[in-house]
């Protein structure tokens, strides 16, 4: 009897809303080969050789008031053969939109980018990193939220009540692209007394002036960046507050692209010995229609700079990136990015290659090289000196 | 839609009528056609449509694109628009704002939905393909008087119809095409056929408008468009639905933060 009401009441709700709600998504395999040798012990187990991954990113997607409310749902699983650390569940997305005039509000876990740049994305605090996804540093974290948005003819104004901390991911014992040490993600330590509970908030300022777009930001709270710290055999996360304020600016011109992303860490421990101001800006510059094809081939130039120097905790204090990127506006949308990152410390490289191609209507192949060349002791990349990887993914749309 | 040049064309449409059409040069006739079909398509405030984009390769293969487009009419400028693409599914989600300008560059947005982001991007490709099709940015973009030049080349039957026939070189920068050749219908003023040519002034493609229907009584859209091109032997059929006009749009449904949120 109970279970024909929940029926019956399923059938109602759906009939309800059914039409209106959307699911949509991917489900992708991926195969990751290195041909190298693991540098570190646990990691030997697999060898040189492949591994397979398996992901699926569902959305669920419903709307009423003609857009102004909504709710989505994004959860995201993977598995992955070798690594127990990179088999992973997340809610990307799980929230509330209410738009009422100039106002937007969003209630739940979501995702927000903020800034301009290619090759590292140095504003962009909300979310954590689930780094273990790809070293690119674009796989994102659901982030708790408050958000409210004010839109005005001066700008948006965005407003953030961050309750909840989310921890970043890293590559378990067996994982490649680590350090010699496990990270230790059982037992994190936070500079706050309320740990992974603290409340963060941030603001931010966005606007664009005819040619310009500009947005101004502050975040305070427990940086999404952790200091790793030694402790027996494993290494320690520890999450410190800090303030940060980040600016980031575009100039569009015709073939022109200019882009600047800079921020200003305040770091609240430490009597401000660890405050530090890092910078990445550079251009984009297309040729449009190149050699006589509808081809588009874009010029990247990226200047990376952290005054932290060589204590910096990213491998981006004074490097260079510059990027090749081609796309061919056929009608399988493919693309091609190579570039390579230059240490102009260090005097290593990092080559990267990113390919993909729609293939029918509903699958999609990519392709990725990360290559690691002649990387110094001393760079923060050292230890991965060994993890080149080529990875194919084939994902299939529904 | 631009207005500067209007009452000058109005005077212009007046000599026309009083004087006889055969006084006026082939540029000032040209132009009086253009102002004529601009003035018979201003007023509509806001249309939504949907679109369905089948391209076609020599092979005959085929690659279906859905598009929802939302358009804002905006006085003395550009129209903005928002299109939003729902297939392929690989792009799901994906959402371009444009304030269109006359003359002046495009201001132009794309919303990737994977990571969240608005992405300014350079309007200079209006020569480049529109997802993969054989229409050209440019095609598709709002069609300003003072985008072009005019020269009225004949009069000859279209069809059933009886057609102007007015040749359009584009005064904008970064365009595709030395000129262009539209039909269009001497009592309701549509485009029935264009002929594009490209910038060595060969015949690059031609564009057949069919299925005319009259919406509020003023506003004639066609339900399919027909591109061709002639140096690939590729085509895209271009299908309308759903028109609507004067569905209360306004300037905060064509901002960023509803670029980011849109469906």
């Amino acid at each position: 009897m109970k279970l024909r009401i929940t029926a019956f009441s399923c059938f109602l709700f759906f009939s309800a809303v059914g039409q209106a709600i959307e699911i949509s998504g991917n489900i992708a395999s991926e195969l990751r080969y290195f041909p190298e040798e693991p540098v570190f012990f646990g990691a030997s187990r697999f060898d040189r050789g492949s591994s397979l991954s398996l992901s699926f990113a569902p959305e669920i997607y419903h709307e009423w008031n003609e857009g102004e409310r909504s709710i989505i749902f994004s959860p995201f699983l993977r598995w992955d053969e070798s690594d127990s650390e990179r088999t992973h569940r997340d809610i990307r997305e799980l929230n509330m939109l209410l738009v009422q005039g100039d106002w937007e509000w969003r209630l739940g876990l979501g995702r927000v980018f903020w800034g301009v740049t290619e090759s590292q994305h140095l504003v962009d605090v909300i979310n954590q990193t689930d780094s273990v996804e790809n070293i690119d540093g674009e796989d994102k974290l659901g982030q708790p939220m408050i958000q409210a948005s004010w839109s005005q003819n001066w700008g948006v104004l965005d407003l953030f009540i961050l309750p909840g901390f989310r921890e970043r991911t890293y590559a378990g014992e067996r994982g490649r692209l680590r350090a010699p040490l496990v990270v230790d993600t059982d037992n994190p330590v936070y500079e706050s007394k309320s740990k992974d509970r603290h409340v963060d908030y941030a603001v931010r300022w966005s606007h664009t002036l005819g040619v310009w777009d500009v947005g101004l930001s502050n975040f305070y709270g427990t940086s999404r960046t952790p200091e790793l710290r030694q402790r027996g055999y494993k290494l320690i996360p520890h999450y410190n507050l800090i303030n940060q304020t980040g600016l980031d600016l575009q100039a569009t011109l015709d073939e022109w692209i200019l882009k600047l992303e800079s921020i200003y860490r305040i770091d609240q421990q430490n009597n401000g010995n660890k405050n530090y101001a890092a910078l990445v800006g550079g251009f984009e510059y297309t040729f449009v229609g190149a050699f006589e094809t509808d081809a588009d081939v874009g010029w990247l130039v990226e200047y990376h700079y952290d005054d932290r120097s060589l204590d910096a905790t990213t491998p981006f204090q004074n490097d260079l990136f510059t990027a090749v990127r081609v796309a061919l506006n056929d009608a399988e949308s493919s693309e091609l990015l190579a570039g390579a990152f230059v240490d102009l410390d260090y005097g290593g490289y990092s080559l990267r290659l990113e390919a993909n191609r729609r293939l029918g209507d509903r699958w999609k192949l990519s392709l990725e090289y990360q290559g690691f060349n002649n990387i110094d002791p001393d760079d923060v990349l050292y230890t991965q000196r060994q993890d080149d990887y080529l990875q194919a993914e084939l994902s299939w749309f529904f | 839609m631009k207005m500067t040049s209007v009452k000058v064309v109005a005077g212009l449409l007046f000599m026309a009528i009083s004087a006889g059409v055969q006084a006026m040069s082939a540029e000032e006739k040209g132009l009086a056609i253009a102002v004529e079909m601009d003035q018979r398509d201003t007023g509509f405030h806001d249309m939504t449509a949907d679109m369905v984009m089948t391209l076609r390769n020599r092979k005959g293969d085929e690659s279906v694109r859905y598009i929802r487009i939302r358009t804002l009419e905006v006085e003395g400028d550009g129209d903005k628009s928002i299109s939003i693409f729902d297939r392929p599914r690989d792009i799901k989600g994906t959402a371009m704002l444009t304030f269109s300008h006359g003359l002046k560059a495009d201001d132009q947005w794309l919303y990737l939905p994977g990571l969240k982001r608005v992405k300014r991007i350079s309007s200079k490709n209006k020569s480049g393909s529109f997802m993969g099709s054989e229409f050209a940015y440019e095609d598709l973009s709002s069609q300003e008087i003072e985008k072009y030049t005019y020269k009225w080349l004949r009069d000859e039957p279209c069809g059933e119809l009886q057609c102007y026939v007015i040749e359009r070189v584009p005064a904008y920068k970064y365009s595709g095409y030395t000129r262009m050749v539209s039909w269009i219908d001497q009592t309701e003023y549509r485009a029935i056929k264009v002929e594009y040519f490209d910038r060595k002034n060969s015949k690059l493609k031609t564009l057949k408008l069919s299925g005319y229907n009259q919406y509020l009584d003023k506003y004639w859209r066609p339900d399919e468009m027909y591109m061709e091109n002639h140096q690939t032997g590729k085509s895209t059929r271009l299908e309308w639905k759903n028109y609507r006009f004067k569905t209360g749009l306004t300037d905060k449904d064509f901002n960023k933060n509803a670029l980011k949120r849109i469906r």
